[in-house]
């Protein structure tokens, strides 16, 4: 299958201060479409700095960086914002939806960067809510859902413009055995029935292994990639 | 617009903060409306007369400057006057100095100008049958307890009686109210007979202190205005003919800059309101970075986050302001006839509408200029780890 991500000799610098701090040491790594990719490491290995650089948040201080064919390196923070809310989708392990929308309002969000009219927009995130199962829980507000809920609208938040591409942090760093293997079944129906290609950093090895493949990082180095059966 | 809700709850996010701070933004609105149409009404007094079926002469210089009496039969000359009646402040206490009394030294057909001043018909024969008599406003009578017949004394502060003393006896033969809903005043008021006064006290014989004329033709008040100003033009006495509205604000003009006072104690109150809703809007943002970062990080382009920031603020600041200048519109529609008439100058016009907008809008964007500036530059990276 085709690459979505191509990552070559990216390295990543961060100046905290007089301090140079290298987080990415040239690392090469290329995801193909339809993966879904566990990326694993000790605290300070540089997964979430990767992740960050993967869905466009940040920019690499070296090497190139390709999404769909994009390079993604070269764009700059306004064009890189437009590519985010067209290519990918984000979750957080601490969801980060907006505390003063209902779920639907929250699902909606990434659709006012569209053309979409209300009506459409409503439409759209009433499917994203039904897919993950919470259409009867649109009208509620965060603070009136549990932990694993929150976190399925914001799997719907991420869904629902189509992006090819899903980042997540940790997304079952926060939640409950039960609901973090319903979040991450979840995530595996929308990489093998959807074709989502889907990058999550986590430290769970269960977690990881509802991936089909883990990469494992250290001091901001690849050390070892394990594929899942 | 479609970001509008999003907006407006970001806004009322926290509720309590929200109405506390908007509760503060009204009070400044309220404030500033009150005292720009106190501003506006100075600032237009006498512009033009025109409208008014009574005018008011008094001296250019200062109201306390008297007019020769000779003047009342000239301005009664002037064409289109109808009648002209004359007046003089007397003042006077009851019982104590600080109950002082709105009294004035009045001419024979003073309640002929002043129709709505409703005085029944043989009290009316009794005030125009008794030198010493005195028609007293109901609301003052009820006030002192007073009857139709008692015996009133008064302290005058300024004139002196036929004996030297500044000790007035007066008899009550009649009280008086208005029958306009929206001017009170002469419920609150003293009539004296001006004979009375005139030989009585040896300080204003032959003067009046201010004319009151009507015209034939509200339409033409201006020209009568001019016309009567021209009899006294380069004389020792020069006059001042306007409405009896702008009368007043002028008044007041001569012993204070009412604009001034007005421009100072806005721009106080509006400034105490910046570092008040400033602080607020900056803690309110900072709350929110987390917020503000996911919006960046689904897509949303650093102005756009600026724009909701300053459309935060700015929306803030023109509600409070729409609902304390609307406030004061809705007071203005009361004030006079719960005041008796004593507090006219409380409509919001458009001016002051328009400028309160302005200034809605231009302290909302000052204020959200800090706030916004900082999520507009928010590092995504960093908000989100919590840096």
């Amino acid at each position: 299958m085709a690459n979505l991500v191509e990552i070559r000799n990216v390295s990543k610098v961060y100046e905290r201060g007089k301090q140079k701090v290298e987080v990415l040491h040239h690392i090469e790594l290329d995801i193909a479409q339809g993966d879904f990719l566990a990326l694993m490491g000790p605290s300070g290995s540089g997964k979430t700095t990767l992740l960050n650089l993967i869905g466009g948040l940040d920019s690499p201080t070296d090497g190139s960086l390709s999404v769909g064919g994009a390079r993604i390196d070269k764009l700059g923070q306004g064009a890189l914002a437009k590519w985010r809310a067209s290519n990918v989708g984000f979750i957080f392990q601490f969801y980060n939806l907006l505390p003063m929308l209902s779920a639907q309002k929250n699902v909606e969000l990434p659709l006012l960067l569209t053309k979409l009219n209300a009506a459409q927009r409503k439409k759209n995130a009433s499917v994203a809510l039904q897919l993950v199962g919470l259409a009867d829980r649109a009208s509620h507000k965060p603070t009136e859902l549990s932990g694993g809920q929150q976190q399925r609208v914001a799997i719907a938040r991420a869904i629902v413009s189509d992006p090819t591409l899903l980042v997540c942090d940790e997304p079952t760093g926060d939640l409950d055995r039960q609901s973090a293997e319903d979040v991450l079944g979840l995530l595996q129906t929308l990489n093998k029935d959807h074709g989502k290609t889907i990058v999550m950093v986590t430290h769970d090895p269960k977690a990881a292994e509802y991936a089909r493949h883990t990469l494992h990082l250290d001091k901001g180095t690849l050390v070892e990639q394990v594929a899942h059966a | 617009m479609k970001y509008l809700h999003l907006i407006w709850a970001a806004l009322f996010r926290r509720k309590t903060r929200t109405i506390l701070t908007l509760v503060s933004i009204v009070a400044a609105f309220l404030l500033f409306g009150l005292l720009d149409a106190v501003r506006v009404s100075f600032a237009e007094a006498g512009k033009s007369a025109n409208g008014a079926e009574r005018l008011q002469t008094g001296a250019r210089l200062s109201f306390i400057q008297t007019l020769p009496q000779s003047l009342g039969a000239q301005i009664a000359n002037v064409d289109g006057v109808k009648d002209v009646a004359y007046a003089n402040w007397f003042g006077g206490a009851y019982q104590d100095p600080h109950n002082q009394i709105f009294t004035f030294a009045v001419s024979p057909n003073y309640l002929d100008v002043y129709p709505e001043i409703a005085v029944a018909p043989e009290q009316r024969k009794a005030y125009d049958n008794t030198l010493n008599g005195i028609l007293v406003g109901e609301i003052i009578a009820k006030k002192y307890g007073w009857k139709v017949g008692d015996k009133i004394p008064f302290q005058s502060q300024i004139f002196p009686n036929k004996d030297g003393s500044k000790n007035w006896n007066f008899d009550l033969v009649g009280t008086m109210r208005s029958t306009d809903p929206k001017n009170s005043f002469p419920d609150q008021m003293v009539l004296m007979h001006w004979k009375n006064f005139d030989e009585s006290t040896p300080y204003n014989r032959g003067m009046a202190g201010w004319y009151i004329t009507r015209v034939r033709d509200a339409n033409q008040s201006d020209r009568v205005a001019r016309a009567i100003d021209a009899l006294s033009a380069n004389s020792d006495h020069e006059t001042k003919t306007q409405t009896e509205a702008a009368a007043t604000a002028n008044w007041i003009k001569q012993m204070a800059d009412v604009g001034m006072i007005v421009t100072s104690i806005m721009g106080a109150v509006f400034f105490t309101l910046i570092l008040l809703t400033g602080n607020t809007m900056m803690q309110a943002v900072r709350e929110r970075t987390s917020e503000l970062a996911v919006l960046k990080t689904i897509g949303f382009s650093s102005n756009s986050v600026l724009a909701m920031v300053l459309a935060e603020s700015v929306l803030l600041l023109v509600l409070g302001g729409v609902i304390g200048l609307g406030l004061v519109s809705l007071i203005g529609l009361f004030l006079p006839s719960i005041s008796g008439g004593m507090i006219t100058h409380t409509q919001v016009g458009a001016s002051s509408w328009l400028l309160g907008i302005v200034l809605a809008i231009a302290i909302g964007g000052l204020i959200g200029a800090l706030p916004a500036l900082r999520a507009m530059r928010l590092n995504i990276v960093d908000a989100l780890a919590g840096r």
